[in-house]
This record gives structure tokens, C-alpha cells and sequence, in this order.
């Protein structure tokens, strides 16, 4: 079974760009039975396949380019802030996030136990060049990743560079290229703002 | 290893960035660069430690003399607002102290009053991760909270749109007002019992909700037994049942059916290892031929004989009367 948790954010992503009706057209055509994903809840891994297909027929898009603008949406929509935060609590740069993301699917289970999120591995192959492995386990997990580390780069004011390189046995690779830690202002991050 | 006075200071600013270094008299002459931003425009050192902090732990009596003398667990809380709960340690070191401050609990408060970041903390320090498990446990307990929220909205839609007590299974008081309804609208010959359990709070508020639930499962059943396949038997509220009887109105027979009822419902019901006493009081209205009350009426008139069979010292049947009617009810 698959988390809901993955459901709630293709979800959301497709409804808050393309309108709920149109989410609705998708979910009907994919033949899931339901248009309301619930993020506690579990579902059928089988549903993920046929619900991105469909998102994919309607957009005209290729499925890559989907998830990594389902990446970005998680990090960059308003509606999406306390993710952002989350993810912020990785590192006070860029750089400190790109190392944190090796324990990126412990802090997911840590959050919320069920969670299983792929294996990631950063490996830092020249200055400022790096290679993440996407361990498999979530189909498209690194092509999504693509879009959350664009959006975190921009998020933490840091210039960086990054491709979808290739699936390989182990896994899916994406490289890195950070060009530049501060080069610009980047988004406030003050970590007593959600403190009651 | 030798470490000089300089460097040890510019360490400690690294691995604890809230130590203070106390000499013997108990003046403050370093302190680390996050306590210090505690309060930025006012430097620390060269006040003393109990002009800046309240000692709560130990004790002030003899506080600053134990923290020079032995290692001392410190809980402390700035004099001046905001009133900064801090936990430490001190280790007696050259005639004064080192000492190590940490928020503790007070750790949410200090991260918004004070505009921390987690530079302010070195990675050793778990404060980060607090947080950090702060706010996702908050987001996935909003979630679980929106799903409980929508399943009992859910449920709520359902059981309006029931028919069934979904307790004991009977008919509910929507169905009862279905049934009223229709028998009214069809001129029917019929008579009513509105019944309540007498002692039933008793056994809830003594015995818990699962002694009440199982009381009540097994009511509905004695007066499922008790009644012929086409009436009907209504949970109408907690411990509030209505029993419609088609085309039965001889007030012999429904004393009788009263009676029986009541004796049955008296019968003790083993639960655990108790055995839970309930009783009932009824009253009795009927419609049909020349009188044929709208349901209201009727209900209201076979309330009137409930509460007549109360006055009348419970566990026992009343058929209503029209002098009820200025008796009115209670209020």
C-alpha cells in the first residue's frame, strides 16, 4: 500500500494549478473511483501509475517534467509553507541541506512513521559538483526531487544547476552544479514562526 | 595538551555557545555568543551571575558557594523580562566555574522571543531536531485531526440519513416519526408507550458508558421480545423509547403488555461481575375512530401519562387523561 500522504500532494498540486473540476475529469478518466485522496489514509500502489498517466494525458506533458513541477509546487506554493519549513530544518545553507538529504527518509518517518520514502545518497564528485542517488523504491521519487531542489536552491537564495541524469541498476541519478551559495537573498526561514 | 585561556574561551563559544565563565567571587568574564544574544544590549561580563540570573536550583542559600565547591545541575531564570527558564551545569574550574546553559522546555518560547536560528545552535545540540519534530508532528496531527473531522461529518450524514439506533439496533426516532406519520395519515387504530428507564443515569455515571451501552442493548431486546413483529420498538433518545402498537388500542391488553414489560426490564442484568437494576415507567396514548390526534399531540399526550406514571412513584404504567392536561408538564 502507498501513503496518502503522496496521493494528497498530486492531488493538491493538480487541483491548485488546473482547477478542482478539471482534477475531477482526471481522476474519472483514470478510473480510481475517487477524486478525494486522504493524506492519512492508504492506498493501492497500482493507483499511482494510472493516476499519473492520466494527469500526463490531460496536460499533454511528458511524465518528467509533471513531477518536476510537482517538486517545485511542494517547496514554492504558499499553500505548501509547512513543508517548506520542514525541509528548511535540513541546514542553515544549501550546501548543509544537500548533505542533510541523506537522512531525508528517516526525518520523513520521524514525522510520520509510515512514510517510507526511498533511500537518498549524496556524493560529492567535485567542488561544488554533485550526484544524488535516488535508491528505488518510489517511481518518479527523483524526478520530483529535481523540482524540490530547484525550488529549495531558489528557497535558500543559492544559484545551482540541476539534471535528471539517468536510471541506473541502483537507482536514479540526478547532478547538481552549485554554482553559488548566496547569490541571492533567498526566502526568510525564522524558526519560532509557527511556535504557538 | 595545554591549552591556553584564549583559546579554551574561543572553543567553548564553538562546541557550547551558552556557557558562562564565573570566577571566584562569582563575576561573569565570558560568556557564549547565543546566551549572550539573549540580551544584546547588555553585555555580560563583568556582572555577576546572581545579578543576571535568579539561582532556583540550588538553592540560593549557598547556591553560588556549592556551584564553586562541586560539579552542580543549575536551573536558573533571567531577573529581567523575558523571564528565560535555563537548565545547566556547573563544573568548578580554576577557584570559579564553567557553566553550560540549555533552554530545556522553555525552548519554544526562547526560539520566538529571541529570533534563534540554528546557527545560534551547534549540531550536537538536538534543539534543531526538537523543532523540527515540533512541526511535523504538529502538521501530521492537523491532518489526522481534518480526517477525524471529515470521517465524523461522515458519520453524522449517515446516521441522519439511518433509520436504525445504531446501538441497539431498533428503529430511531426518525423512523418512529416516519411510521407516526403514516399510521396518522391513514387514519389508523393504534396506540402508543413512551417509556423511560428509571435508574439508568445511576448505572451509567456509577458503572461507566460500556455498563449504560450494555444495559440498553439488552432493554431492546426484552421489548423486541415483548411485542408482535409488526410494532414498532423506537430508541427516540439516551434511555427514552417509544412502542407503537397497530391496531391495538383495548387498554386491558396494554396494561398487560405495561406490566409484563416493566416486570421483564426489572430483572436484574449480570455485567462483569455486577448485576445492573434498571426499572421503567410508561405512559400510554392511543388514536384511532373519532379521536385521532396529529403526531405531536399524540406524543405530547403519551408524555403526559409518562410523566403522571413518575409522579406516581415510577416503575409503573399510566394511561393518559384528559385532566392531565392541566397539569401541564414540568418545566
Amino acid at each position: 500500500m502507498m501513503h496518502g500522504l503522496i496521493f494528497t500532494a498530486i492531488q493538491s498540486f493538480f487541483a491548485t494549478t488546473h482547477g478542482r473540476r478539471r482534477w475531477q475529469a482526471v481522476t474519472s478518466a483514470a478510473g480510481v473511483g475517487m477524486s478525494d485522496y486522504e493524506a492519512m489514509l492508504t492506498y493501492d500502489d497500482d493507483q499511482l501509475g494510472v493516476l499519473l498517466t492520466a494527469i500526463c494525458d490531460d496536460l499533454r506533458l511528458p511524465r518528467q517534467e509533471v513531477l518536476e513541477d510537482l517538486g517545485t509546487y511542494l517547496v514554492s506554493h504558499p499553500q505548501m509553507e509547512s513543508l517548506r519549513r520542514l525541509l528548511r530544518f535540513g541546514g542553515e545553507t544549501y550546501l548543509d541541506f544537500l548533505h542533510s538529504l541523506d537522512d531525508l527518509p528517516d526525518r520523513a518517518r520521524l514525522a510520520v512513521s509510515d512514510l517510507d520514502l526511498p533511500p537518498l545518497e549524496l556524493r560529492e564528485v567535485d567542488d561544488g559538483l554533485f550526484s544524488l542517488t535516488c535508491r528505488p523504491g518510489l517511481p518518479g521519487f527523483a524526478s520530483v526531487m529535481v523540482g524540490v531542489l530547484r525550488a529549495m536552491a531558489d528557497d535558500y537564495g543559492a544559484l545551482a544547476i540541476l539534471e535528471y541524469r539517468d536510471r541506473q541498476p541502483g537507482g536514479e541519478v540526478i547532478s547538481i552544479a552549485l554554482v553559488e551559495s548566496a547569490f541571492s537573498r533567498g526566502r526568510d526561514f525564522d524558526l519560532g514562526a509557527r511556535v504557538l | 595538551m595545554n591549552i591556553n585561556c584564549e583559546n579554551f574561551g574561543a572553543m567553548l563559544d564553538r562546541l557550547c555557545p551558552m556557557h558562562v565563565l564565573i570566577d571566584s567571587d562569582g563575576g561573569i568574564f565570558r560568556v557564549g555568543p547565543t546566551l549572550q544574544k539573549l540580551r544584546p544590549d547588555q553585555p555580560m561580563p563583568g556582572r555577576r551571575l546572581l545579578d543576571q540570573f535568579d539561582l532556583t536550583r540550588p538553592r540560593p542559600a549557598g547556591g553560588l558557594g556549592a556551584l564553586l565547591a562541586v560539579p552542580s545541575r543549575l536551573s536558573l531564570q533571567f531577573r529581567d523580562a523575558p523571564r528565560t527558564a535555563l537548565k545547566g551545569m556547573s563544573v568548578p574550574a580554576q577557584g570559579g566555574a564553567v557553566v553550560n546553559l540549555s533552554f530545556g522546555i522553555s525552548l519554544l518560547e526562547a526560539v520566538r522571543d529571541y529570533a534563534l536560528t540554528s546557527a545560534d545552535f551547534p549540531p550536537t545540540d538536538l534543539t534543531i531536531e526538537m523543532l523540527y519534530l515540533i512541526e511535523a508532528k504538529s502538521a501530521a496531527m492537523e491532518a489526522s485531526r481534518l480526517l477525524n473531522q471529515r470521517l465524523q461529518g461522515a458519520m453524522v450524514a449517515a446516521e441522519e440519513q439511518a433509520f436504525t439506533d445504531t446501538l441497539t439496533g431498533l428503529k430511531n426516532r426518525r423512523a418512529m416519526d416516519h411510521i407516526l406519520t403514516r399510521l396518522t395519515d391513514a387514519g389508523a387504530t393504534f396506540s402508543l408507550m413512551q417509556l423511560d428507564l428509571d435508574c439508568f443515569k445511576a448505572v451509567n455515571d456509577t458503572m461507566g458508558h460500556a455498563a449504560g451501552d450494555h444495559v440498553l442493548q439488552r432493554v431492546a431486546r426484552v421489548m423486541v421480545d415483548e411485542t408482535r413483529e409488526g410494532d414498532t420498538v423506537a430508541r427516540v433518545g439516551g434511555d427514552e423509547f417509544v412502542l407503537i402498537f397497530d391496531r391495538l388500542t383495548d387498554p386491558a391488553l396494554l396494561a398487560g403488555i405495561a406490566q409484563r414489560l416493566i416486570q421483564r426490564l426489572e430483572q436484574p442484568i449480570p455485567f462483569a461481575a455486577h448485576q445492573l437494576r434498571v426499572s421503567a415507567s410508561i405512559g400510554i396514548a392511543t388514536a384511532g375512530g373519532r379521536d385521532a390526534p396529529e403526531p405531536a399531540k399524540l406524543l405530547h399526550r403519551a408524555d403526559l401519562a409518562l410523566y403522571a406514571a413518575k409522579r406516581g412513584g415510577r416503575a409503573c404504567h399510566r394511561f393518559y387523561a384528559p385532566d392531565m392536561e392541566d397539569d401541564g408538564m414540568p418545566g
